[in-house]
């Protein structure tokens, strides 16, 4: 019996197998072909050309991450901080499922609220920008800046739920010994306890990446989605994963190898981010 | 008993000195703490950005939901849970039936994998065993592996490698490697949760590690692991690249030749079409209203139970 439930858990390593090998073995080649500096460092995005250069996309993923972790960090440590330290005990019956709730909205439904919310938002506000500026600034909402606003919502709970953990588990003594030098309660926490917690909140900045640099479906929603250069963060740039997801209906041969070649370049980003968070939460420990 | 007591204490405290003039030395006055913060203004505006962020937090919840049932409700109607869909009615029925369908497939795939693997890990796993730290490091990574790159693999390898096409049962296996580590994480916690002298009863009553297992350890263990199954049901549901080029976007329910093999797109891939083409904001609002109070309730459930749980072990 024992051997069928060794089986049930070889399954996850079998998964795991699987996805790597069936995704560099079909990437790659596509990747060879093209070149393997010409598909990473290419500037431009020409299927009907045969030319396939992902830079765009590889900035758009990095950009849009970048600043959704600008707006979604400190909002999201300090609603952890609050919660674990400060929150009196009604509040945080409320807050906690507040939060367990963001987590569970399907991306779609992030995406249809960026699309008819933040898009017009960010649309008056470009036009508002261009009235009163001297230069002329182009934009219609569907931009970098939309895209990153919706995901710094998103990797909130991410954030929250696993830096509210690692404050609550810094030894009380630490608090104890601030308030007992003289410090007010902000101060322990923010110069004695945070300290110790570093790691952990560095481990869930890392997760919030992951999730931030996967997200699809919002993102395709809200970022508008052309295939060059990032122009400004009123512009709109398309990512790794939306670039798989808009042109992978109707991709034919070296096309379709290079958007699979895509999926490896997030995947090979997403292990690496994998690795740095087990590698802190080894450190942890 | 205990009325009684803390009653006759007041009235002895009331007789002596007035309770309210007792005031701890290790308490603060709102005012002097309203002076301790004043004095470092920094620790104040700290203070203030703490509670913003909280409220910030709590507003962009508050918004979305808010938002999406203000808008949504009023164009629900009947025409849009008709049979079959048309461009007319863009009927929700079928979405809504291949999502059962897709959902029902998934869980009947993970779940046995997910509990039978928890089960080897904690209860059949000796320490140091070199299999269980690979099985925890791949779960960990299935866990970071985003969506789309699970759609790409079940393409891949489903759709294109077992020659199942765009299929609802090609899209019921991606998504079930997906919502594996999530039951077998929690499935793990609550066969942790059991208690140690379950499993030394049972063994001192003459059973066997296997019966233990059934009959002891899963039953006690249940609401941990049901909480669980609710949670991969709300990421099912919630769930759209994964199934774009796995179960395909076709709006309807599965025909009777094909069966499972054939393609039909599930409530979130329906809104995902609907509102990126444009023309059906009036059913897309209507659509996110069901996908959101299906997943919300998803979620609360299952933190309803985690918790009714967790004091029940208390």
């Amino acid at each position: 019996m024992e051997v069928i439930f060794l089986l049930c858990a070889c399954m996850s390593i079998l998964a795991v197998a699987l996805i790597c090998f069936f995704l560099f073995t079909r990437g790659i080649p596509g990747m060879a072909e093209i070149g393997v500096f010409k598909f990473l460092g290419g500037q431009e995005w020409k299927p009907g050309n045969d030319i396939y250069g992902i830079l765009p996309m590889i900035l758009g993923s990095i950009y849009v991450t970048g600043l959704s972790l600008v707006i979604g960090v400190p909002i999201g440590l300090l609603t952890a901080i609050f919660m674990a330290r400060f929150c009196p005990k009604t509040l945080y019956k409320i807050l906690k499922p507040a939060v367990d709730l963001l987590a569970g909205i399907p991306s779609v439904v992030y995406g249809f609220f960026g699309m008819v919310v933040i898009v017009p938002i960010i649309r008056s506000f470009t036009y508002f920008l261009d009235s009163i500026s001297a230069r002329e600034i182009r934009g219609n909402g569907v931009s970098l800046l939309t895209a990153s606003i919706l995901l710094g919502i998103m990797i909130l709970p991410t954030i929250i739920n696993v830096s509210e953990s690692a404050i609550r588990a810094v030894p009380e003594s630490y608090y104890e010994g601030s308030i007992g030098l003289g410090a007010d309660p902000v101060r322990s926490v923010f110069k004695a306890v945070l300290p110790a917690a570093k790691s952990g909140i560095l481990a869930a900045i890392i997760l919030g990446v992951g999730r931030a640099i996967g997200e699809t479906m919002a993102v395709i929603m809200v970022a508008g989605n052309s295939p060059s250069m990032p122009q400004g963060i009123l512009q709109g740039v398309r990512t790794l994963t939306a670039n798989i997801v808009i042109e992978m209906g109707y991709a034919q041969d070296l096309h379709r190898e290079a958007l699979i070649a895509t999926g490896v370049v997030l995947f090979v980003f997403i292990l690496i981010i994998n690795l740095c968070f087990s590698v802190l939460k080894r450190r942890e420990k | 008993m205990a009325d009684t007591t803390s009653l006759e204490f007041e009235t002895a405290n009331a007789e002596e000195t007035s309770a309210e003039h007792i005031v701890g030395i290790n308490q603060q006055t709102p005012k002097q703490w309203l002076k301790q913060y004043l004095r470092k203004p920094s620790s104040f505006i700290l203070l203030i950005l703490l509670v913003g962020a909280a409220i910030i937090t709590l507003l962009a919840l508050l918004f979305i939901i808010v938002y999406i049932l203000v808008k949504g409700v009023p164009n629900l109607s009947w025409s849009l849970f008709e049979w079959t869909y048309n461009s007319e009615n863009s009927s929700m029925m079928p979405a809504i039936i291949n999502t059962l369908i897709m959902t029902a497939l998934s869980l009947v795939i993970s779940v046995p994998f997910g509990i039978g693997a928890a089960v080897y890990l904690v209860e059949y796993a000796k320490r140091g065993n070199k299999i269980v730290n690979i099985v925890r490091i791949t779960a960990e990574t299935l866990t970071g592996i985003p969506s789309i790159v699970y759609g790409l693999f079940g393409m891949l390898f489903f759709v294109t490698a077992l020659k199942w096409r765009l299929s609802i049962l090609a899209g019921a296996f991606t998504l079930a490697i997906m919502v594996l580590p999530v039951i077998m994480r929690t499935t793990e916690e609550a066969l942790m949760a059991v208690p140690d002298s379950y499993r030394e009863g049972s063994f001192g009553l003459g059973a066997g590690k296997f019966r233990t297992v059934f009959k002891i350890i899963l039953p006690s263990a249940m609401p941990g692991i049901l909480s669980g199954v609710i949670l991969a049901i709300g990421r099912i549901v919630g769930e759209t690249a994964a199934l774009m080029y796995t179960a395909g976007t076709v709006a309807s329910i599965p025909n009777i030749k094909q069966g499972l093999l054939s393609s039909g797109r599930t409530l979130a891939v329906h809104m995902y079409v609907l509102s990126s083409e444009g023309l059906y904001m009036e059913p897309a609002y209507a659509t996110a209203v069901i996908l959101l109070l299906v997943v919300l309730c998803m979620n609360l459930c299952s933190t309803a139970i985690a918790k009714k749980f967790s004091k029940a072990d208390k």
